[in-house]
């Protein structure tokens, strides 16, 4: 084998070991719970997501309690596909679709981003429904 | 008769399409992935280029929600709806709120529909446009095929 395969295969396996290309569920509770430097709470992630936050929706509002059915959205009805990734394997597979929907949904439960321990809770929370 | 009426059919074919109430427009992949996220990607013929680009410039407040895209999505989606946009003289004019349901063509067309309709949870809103025209996703707002839920 030339040293270039070797490389080229020792580079792969990095990719694969590491994930640095997919994002699912679990590693994405990881992540936020490494920028956050503190432990992720399932239940502090429920409580976060059916409270309101001083605005007129809380996440439960659309996505449903709990949301592992479809739920609807509050102002055009819309159909929103369970959000609970043990009931809807789609579900935190695609970052950028991620970072879309945290950023506006966030703004409309908040008025603000969420912190990345917010996400890390709500994680956990949605993670532990099974 | 046997032998004409594919063309008989032909012609009817295309009378439905020539009708006036019928939008029938391809609407792009990446417009019905984003728009029709959370409602019916409205055909852009129902709102002048002017109103599309005050709705695609200020996403973060669309009507009560944030609705931002990314900044290449907003460009690609506003160079197809502003390209579309009406130009009739009905739909020229800016309604107010850039809102299809208060431009006046909108309100003239439906004059005769009772507040209790309006009202039904199974319309819930103006904005609902499939709760009656069941087509209207596919463009198609002829009369023959409304269904007023009751």
């Amino acid at each position: 084998m030339t040293n270039m395969k070797k490389l080229y295969l020792a580079l792969i396996s990095i990719c694969l070991a590491t994930n640095v290309w997919a994002i699912d569920p679990i590693s994405l509770e990881k992540q936020y719970v490494e920028v956050s430097k503190q432990p992720s709470l399932a239940t502090r992630g429920e409580k976060f997501f059916t409270s309101k936050h001083g605005k007129e929706w809380s996440c439960a509002t659309c996505h449903g309690m709990p949301p592992t059915k479809d739920g609807k959205h509050a102002s055009t009805d819309k159909v929103i596909s369970p959000l609970a990734p043990a009931y809807n394997n789609k579900r935190f597979t695609d970052e950028a679709k991620v970072n879309k929907w945290f950023k506006r949904n966030c703004n409309d439960v908040l008025n603000r981003e969420c912190s990345a321990l917010e996400k890390a809770d709500v994680m956990a929370y949605l993670n532990s429904l099974k | 008769m046997k032998k004409i009426m594919p063309i008989v059919l032909w012609l009817l074919s295309q009378a439905a399409i020539a009708d006036g109430n019928v939008s029938p427009i391809k609407i792009p992949d990446k417009v019905k992935a984003e728009c029709a996220a959370c409602h019916m990607a409205y055909q852009p013929g129902f709102l002048p280029k002017a109103s599309w680009e005050k709705i695609m410039g200020s996403l973060d407040k669309h009507y009560g929600v944030d609705a931002s895209l990314d900044p290449q999505s907003v460009k690609e989606i506003s160079q197809w709806l502003t390209q579309h946009a009406g130009t009739y003289k009905r739909v020229s004019e800016v309604p107010p709120n850039n809102r299809i349901t208060e431009s006046s063509w909108f309100i003239r067309k439906h004059r005769k529909i009772s507040d209790q309709t309006w009202k039904n949870p199974k319309v819930k809103s103006k904005s609902n446009c499939m709760a009656c025209h069941a087509g209207a996703d596919k463009g198609n707002y002829d009369d023959d095929f409304v269904r007023v839920p009751q």
